[in-house]
């Protein structure tokens, strides 16, 4: 391990973790005893810690908010008995959850079942790793950050098919394929948006995804990331894309057959991933810990990002209805598709023209992509809504509907 | 260079390593729990049988899929080598000349126009 150290004996920008602070903080306490691959270690260590807990812990906070939440827009009250707002429910929950059997059917394969809920929180987990959460500060500032984080959120569509493949039950088989197919398809278009991102950034690490966001991504390529929450929607098989889970259709679709801890497990991948996902969100497209002033506050920058994503995911649940399978497909193929290319295009062709001489974008360039993008991103929305709009058989009204009133039945209500 | 190559991917799999033994613990500790009696383990024939309804499940559960799994699987595949393809190129895209732009054209083209083929050729419905 190899620590740069400049004059003052002070550690250079080029150190190991690329100017974290805490790495530096640690190194200055201990650094001098101690080889310098041990502060690099301990550093990671406390970081893995804060990872491991804000997930899982967060978890807990975003299922009570969003069934606050969920309650508030269904005008009505949600979880209120346990706790200041119903805040400990979470805690009720997991209780109640840990002290139940733990069942495992007879005929399914006992190694595969037991294995899925540690995939699917060891993913999670692992997508947090290169998150950048306050300033400069990740576990690993990868250079390869966005394919990381794309191959990671990718095991859960394993540990969905093996769910559903070593329960033994057909609802489980059939949620299982669905999600796999939901889960592939949406891959391609989320993975090309993402190439807009990279693109101007110059840069697949997310450390200086960050760094060139000096307007906000999401301004800059409202497409991508319109077509990023749609997509991200479909691959934390939430509403309107549920259909993997659709409990009116195939009971709880891959999870049927899973109860007592390993249900909670689950459950905790899924709201972590919610979790995830918004720091994703929050780190490509609005800026990640960049906020307003003080830069040391980037980690509140970044929390309440990562809220507004919660919120948004939680918004959308509430509003739209579940999808079909085959209208899911065709929304993601025929509309976020050619979404994802055109905005992929029209990035190239802005940045190709807008670069200056050593291939770089001013602020103001920024800008003159923004006002291109919106225009472009509002028109193709429209274009394209056109595909995936379905054909209604609509009756003629007549002129004079038929009173619904029947002759001898007493109408309640009515007057 | 390979310090920090080592470094990092070092940190990745200790970070591995402890996220797999996090949920581990918990269904070992959740498992433990019945030692001691709080969480019940009386295992009986119906409660363990595949969950359906309340009816018996009759046959295999593991059926044969559709076919139409196998058109999305096939062009999700083509896809996804093209990404392969496109991160590094766009990666390093705000130096590139305009040879780089037409030859990518070019290759997206090509998939786009086999992309247009199967919509024209309604593999992007979802029907049997």
């Amino acid at each position: 391990m190899r620590c740069v150290t400049n004059a003052e004996g002070m550690l250079s920008a080029d150190g190991v973790l690329g100017g974290n602070p805490l790495f530096y903080f640690i190194y200055s306490a201990v650094g001098h005893v101690a080889p310098c691959w041990l502060s690099y270690l301990i550093a990671g260590l406390v970081i893995m810690l804060i990872l491991i807990n804000a997930v899982l812990l967060g978890a807990a906070v975003v299922s009570w908010g969003e069934r606050r939440l969920l309650g508030r827009f269904q005008n009505r009250v949600g979880p209120n008995r346990w706790g200041p707002f119903g805040a400990f429910q979470p805690i009720a929950d997991l209780t109640k959850l840990v002290t139940k059997e733990d069942i495992i059917p007879y005929g399914a394969d006992k190694l595969a079942f037991t294995a899925v809920p540690v995939i699917m929180v060891a993913a999670v987990l692992l997508g947090t790793a290169v998150l950048p959460f306050a300033k400069d500060v990740a576990l690993v500032d990868l250079n390869v950050g966005v394919l990381f984080v794309l191959a990671v959120s990718s095991l859960t569509s394993i540990a969905i098919f093996t769910a559903g493949w070593a329960s033994n039950n057909r609802y489980a088989l059939f949620g299982a394929g669905r999600a796999v197919a939901v889960l592939l398809s949406y891959e391609v278009p989320v993975v090309l948006s993402l190439l807009g991102v990279v693109i101007v950034a110059g840069s697949m690490s997310l450390g200086d995804i960050v760094h060139a966001q000096t307007v906000p991504f999401f301004l800059v390529q409202p497409l991508a990331f319109f077509v990023f929450i749609a997509g991200m929607s479909a691959e934390l098989n939430r509403t309107p894309f549920d259909v993997a889970e659709a409990e009116s259709e195939i009971i709880a679709g891959y999870h049927t057959e899973y109860s007592g801890i390993k249900f909670a497990l689950i459950q905790a991948a899924e709201f972590g991933g919610v979790l995830v996902v918004s720091g994703l969100i929050a780190t490509l497209f609005l800026a990640g810990w960049a906020g307003p002033v003080a830069d040391w506050l980037g980690w509140l920058w970044f929390l309440i990002k990562v809220f507004i994503g919660i919120f948004l995911f939680v918004w959308i649940r509430s509003t739209y209805p579940r999808l079909r399978l085959d209208q899911i497909m065709a929304v993601c193929w025929k509309f976020l598709m050619p979404l994802s290319i055109i905005n992929l295009v029209a990035v190239v062709l802005e940045v190709f023209f807008l670069r200056d001489a050593s291939g770089s974008l001013s602020t103001a360039d920024l800008w003159i992509m923004t006002a291109i993008n919106m225009v472009v991103a509002g028109g193709s929305i429209l274009f394209f809504g056109r595909f995936i709009r379905e054909k209604v058989r609509t009756e003629e009204p007549s002129a004079n509907p038929p009173s619904q009133v029947v002759p001898g039945v007493p109408t309640i209500g009515m007057g | 260079m390979l310090d920090d190559y080592f470094g990092q991917y070092g940190l990745i799999a200790i970070f591995l390593v402890i996220s797999i033994v996090v949920p581990c613990s918990m269904l070992l500790a959740s498992h433990g729990l019945s030692r001691f009696g709080i969480r019940p383990a009386r295992p009986n024939a119906v409660k363990h049988d595949t969950y359906e309804c309340g009816v018996q499940t009759i046959g295999g559960t593991w059926n044969r899929f559709q076919f139409r799994y196998y058109m999305f699987a096939i062009l999700f595949v083509i896809f996804d080598v093209e990404v392969v393809f496109l991160y590094p190129w766009a990666t390093k895209f705000l130096t590139l000349e305009l040879f780089a732009l037409i030859e990518m054209a070019v290759f997206v083209g090509i998939l786009l126009l086999a992309w247009a083929y199967a919509w024209r050729k309604r593999d992007l419905e979802w029907q049997g």
